[in-house]
């Protein structure tokens, strides 16, 4: 080997060298192009981390879209299902956005920064689509993925160890709040947001300041028992929180080739997103359509008997398969057994009972196991932390 | 309460059909054109004192005859000429004569002339099969109804009708170019090139160019649409705009002319209405636009109200044109080397063989002028005498291939194409420069300027498969409802297509009835 560009290799975020430091087990993965850990030191004590005191998660390679002029607001309310209006400045909005047929792209959230000054941060590259949407509007579209490096910071301690580096009051900010300060002469945000369900927050640097934001983070949460978690331990803490992961739970539909395979938010548990209201928006017709004829599928979540997780489980009733699982997860808080899944209609309302075809190994030896599951209306693990303001002291 | 039941954009042959098609079934409708005569591409123009050319379209030659009769367009003053032989001139003055299925002259052999009836004949069988699909709505294939399938079924059943071998020959050429299905077929270069230039007429496409086959069927639906051969219309086209405007008020339907529609009025989902240039806005059930699909969404309704995958299938549509018209007033009748005087009132045509065309093509793509051009000549003047001064003629040709904007600009270029075109007639018609008085070019930028074509594409954008049938003019928008509620087409960017055919405007009344959508 010689001479190959590490530009064509994965990409290291602007935390690497202090990740790559922590990663005691040195067990990396690929994310949208990225060296991200899948874990640090041990899956369960990171997720622990996260439930019972802090957990930092390096969200980096997030996807950031800034949007801003005069018709910026406009772009993004035909862009998205719900209503951009209802978002003040310096809030944040859980979004998902479809194509024509009404089929979802992707989700994430948008940032009101600004009167006409927006960023969307979002899982899948979007560079393309989002510039065929300008087509008719007065608006700039920036990539600023690499601009600005992030960090979740997850769990009840985490308002006091952001309080300690130096974001005053931050016990006052909303959920889905963002509060601005500086950090080292630079810009630092705040946005009480995160994918864990609990008290948390999203924290947003330029790339400079991110090894010392890393640095201080850790050295100021030690007493609070600061601990830097891999995706393995935040897929755990997002399945028992309730949250769709995009390529998971749902295939983008721009990635889909074989027909029927994707989805609307309807089909998602997303209908809340859509405002039929607004006049237009990318996929109304066909969401109308849908609406009035009917969805194919139902998101379902499930809470299944037994403690083995339900993972690519075949979802049966009587003897019909009726459904596929997407998520599927031992849920220790909660203590229960979690799965996400589809299901065809009519299946799959709140409280059908239904059976989960588990198939797991040990030491090379397979068992099917039939068992038995029931459609719950909300996720399985509620923090009240993560609504409470002033966020409550630990 | 709506002040009509439909507002038809643009007072075009295909709008003034829609229109009376619908005034004929109880309709109440307006038609708005920015022009101040009906007829749209067909117009005729005072381009020189007492000299009227047809300034757009010069040829009727493919117009749906039921709409003759449903509409009864004689009644209103409707008259066409002589059916013409068309006449590929050759520089030795020994011409080749293309006179229905037969052939003569300029050397062309036995064998040719049984290959070109052998050629038509199979022509006219695909041509048939298309015609049957020109005349009703085109059938989705994914989600059929019984309407589609029905269509489907007969499309089906001519297609084993065909037999065996012709339906070989149409999937092996349909999607080809025409270049190598004329090389197939005949061995004489001017025979090859006077064919391949109805495949190219109103294109921006070169006889090598896929899709030039389809573009040559289209044209050649014309026969079994019931009209014979290529005519003139006496008083030039603008009559013939003037008796669909006549039979349109027959119908019950008003026309306003010189009212320039601005915008589509959108309330909340639905298009409810058009804005005029005078600010008034009125308002209809339905809004059918037989202008030109980019100008209906992009300029008309705009992108920021429709979905943005819509937005993106007009942005990618495709509407250029490498067709120009000239015009010259000529102070008395020109000769052309090897025509008798009764010969030069036929359809003259003037091309290189085919890979002369290819290269005409050439600088066209490159903004340049070329220094070869392809020619469709009438001199309408010699049938209809009244079209000029006493004595004095008029030519008009269509002329391939121009650019849509050449870098030297057209103030610059336009003079310098003018004599670049003069010259080239000169080879055939020696001395035709003395008579020229007065000379006029129109380039596709005019066209888009007059007559509101983007590009100033004949057909409304390319007519090409990936544009044709359900796919015209692109996926979401087709049948001629849109992806917006309450906006229809009814133009040549419909199915079938473009030329003075009559078929969207017709077919888009009809879907628009049997919707029940007024």
């Amino acid at each position: 080997m010689n001479d190959v560009s590490r530009d064509t290799m994965l990409l290291t975020t602007p935390f690497h060298s202090r990740v790559e430091a922590m990663c005691d087990l040195n067990d990396w993965g690929n994310w949208m192009g990225y060296t991200t850990p899948n874990a640090y030191f041990d899956i369960e004590l990171e997720y622990f981390a996260v439930r019972s005191t802090t957990g930092v998660f390096d969200l980096s390679p997030m996807n950031k879209y800034r949007v801003t002029g005069p018709d910026a607001q406009r772009y993004l309310d035909r862009l998205i299902t719900r209503d951009v209006s209802k978002i003040g400045v310096d809030r944040v909005g859980y979004a998902i956005w479809c194509d024509d047929n009404g089929q979802v792209m992707d989700d994430g959230t948008i940032f009101r920064l600004g009167e006409q000054d927006y960023r969307i941060c979002s899982y899948q590259r979007a560079d393309d689509w989002l510039a065929w949407n300008t087509l008719g509007f007065d608006v700039t579209i920036e990539n600023e993925s690499e601009a600005i490096a992030g960090l979740a910071v997850q769990g009840p301690t985490s308002c006091t160890v952001l309080t300690l580096l130096g974001c005053t009051d931050l016990n006052q900010l909303k959920p889905f709040g963002i509060a601005h300060y500086s950090f080292e002469g630079r810009p630092l945000m705040v946005s009480r947001t995160g994918f864990t369900g609990d008290l948390g927050y999203e924290v947003w640097v330029p790339p400079e300041s991110a090894e010392a934001l890393w640095d201080q983070l850790f050295e100021l949460g030690r007493d609070y028992l600061i601990k830097p978690i891999g995706s393995y331990a935040l897929e755990l803490a997002r399945i028992e929180a309730g949250f769709l992961q995009a390529n998971v739970d749902f295939m983008p539909a721009e990635e889909v080739v074989r027909v029927g395979r994707t989805r609307s938010p309807f089909e998602l548990g997303l209908g809340w997103l859509v405002d039929f209201k607004k006049p237009l928006f990318n996929g109304r017709s066909a969401l109308l359509k849908e609406q009035e004829k009917g969805s194919r599928y139902r998101f379902a979540m499930l809470d299944v008997e037994g403690n083995k997780p339900a993972e690519h489980s075949f979802i049966l009733k009587g003897d019909k398969q009726v459904g596929t699982v997407t998520s599927a997860a031992w849920c220790p808080t909660a203590k229960a057994n979690v799965a996400y899944a589809q299901i065809e209609m009519p299946h799959g309302a709140v409280g059908d009972e239904l059976v989960a075809e588990i198939y797991y190994q040990r030491e090379l030896h397979w068992t099917r196991l039939l068992a038995p599951c029931k459609v719950i209306d909300a996720p399985i693990f509620k923090s009240p932390k993560r609504w409470q303001t002033p966020a409550p002291p630990h | 309460m709506t002040d009509y039941d439909a507002i038809i954009i643009g007072a075009g042959h295909n709008g003034l059909i829609c229109a009376s098609y619908l005034a004929k079934a109880g309709k109440n409708v307006l038609v708005l054109d920015a022009r101040g005569e009906p007829g749209g591409c067909a117009s005729t123009r005072e381009f020189a004192p007492g000299h009227h050319v047809s300034d757009c379209a010069q040829w009727l030659s493919q117009f749906d005859q039921s709409i003759v009769k449903d509409l009864d367009l004689k009644a209103a003053g409707l008259k066409l000429g002589k059916p013409k032989t068309t006449i590929s001139l050759q520089s030795d003055g020994d011409h080749l004569v293309v006179d229905g299925d037969t052939i003569s002259g300029a050397g062309v052999d036995s064998a040719d002339q049984a290959a070109y009836r052998d050629f038509k004949k199979m022509v006219r069988s695909f041509a048939k099969l298309m015609t049957t699909l020109y005349r009703s709505r085109p059938p989705k294939l994914v989600e059929q109804n019984w309407t589609d399938r029905l269509t489907l079924m007969k499309l089906g059943l001519s297609l084993k009708l065909l037999g065996r071998e012709r339906l070989r020959d149409l999937m092996r050429i349909v999607m080809i170019n025409i270049y190598d299905v004329m090389n197939e077929h005949f061995s004489h270069a001017a025979l090859k090139s006077t064919i391949a230039l109805d495949a190219v007429t109103g294109t921006n496409m070169g006889p090598r160019s896929p899709n030039t086959v389809y573009s040559y069927l289209h044209r050649a639906t014309g026969e079994h649409l019931g009209q014979t051969g290529t005519a003139q219309v006496l008083g030039g086209m603008g009559a013939f705009g003037q008796s669909l405007a006549t039979a349109a008020e027959k119908c019950g339907a008003k026309i306003q002319l010189g009212s320039s529609v601005t915008a589509i009025v959108k309330t909340d989902d639905r298009v409810t209405g058009v804005t005029l240039d005078s600010g008034e806005q009125i308002s209809a059930k339905l809004v059918i636009s037989s202008a030109d699909p980019s100008t209906t969404f992009r300029r008309l309704l705009g992108y920021h109200q429709m979905e943005a995958g819509m937005a993106k299938r007009v942005e990618c549509y495709r509407s250029r044109s490498g067709t120009a018209k000239l015009h010259l007033a000529l102070s008395g009748l020109p000769s052309f080397t090897g025509l008798s005087e009764g010969q030069l009132t036929e359809r003259l045509v003037i091309t290189p063989p085919m890979d002369g065309m290819e290269t005409a093509l050439n600088p066209m793509k490159y903004r340049e002028l070329s220094d070869l051009h392809i020619f469709d000549i009438s001199i309408p003047t010699i049938e209809d005498p009244g079209l000029a001064p006493q004595g004095q003629h008029s030519l008009t040709a269509i002329v391939h291939y121009v650019p849509y904007a050449p870098d030297i600009g057209w103030e610059a270029g336009k003079p310098q194409l003018i004599n670049q075109l003069i010259s080239e007639l000169e080879v055939y018609a020696p001395g035709i420069g003395a008579l020229v008085t007065t000379s006029e070019l129109v380039v596709p930028s005019d066209f888009e300027a007059s007559h509101g074509m983007t590009g100033g594409s004949w057909h409304h954008g390319e007519l090409s498969i990936d544009q044709a049938l359900m796919m015209r003019p692109f996926p979401g928008s087709t049948q001629y409802a849109t992806a917006v509620e309450g906006l229809y087409l009814c133009g040549a960017g419909a199915h079938p297509g473009g030329g003075l055919q009559g078929l969207p405007g017709r077919n888009a009344a009809k879907e628009i009835l049997k919707r029940g959508a007024l």
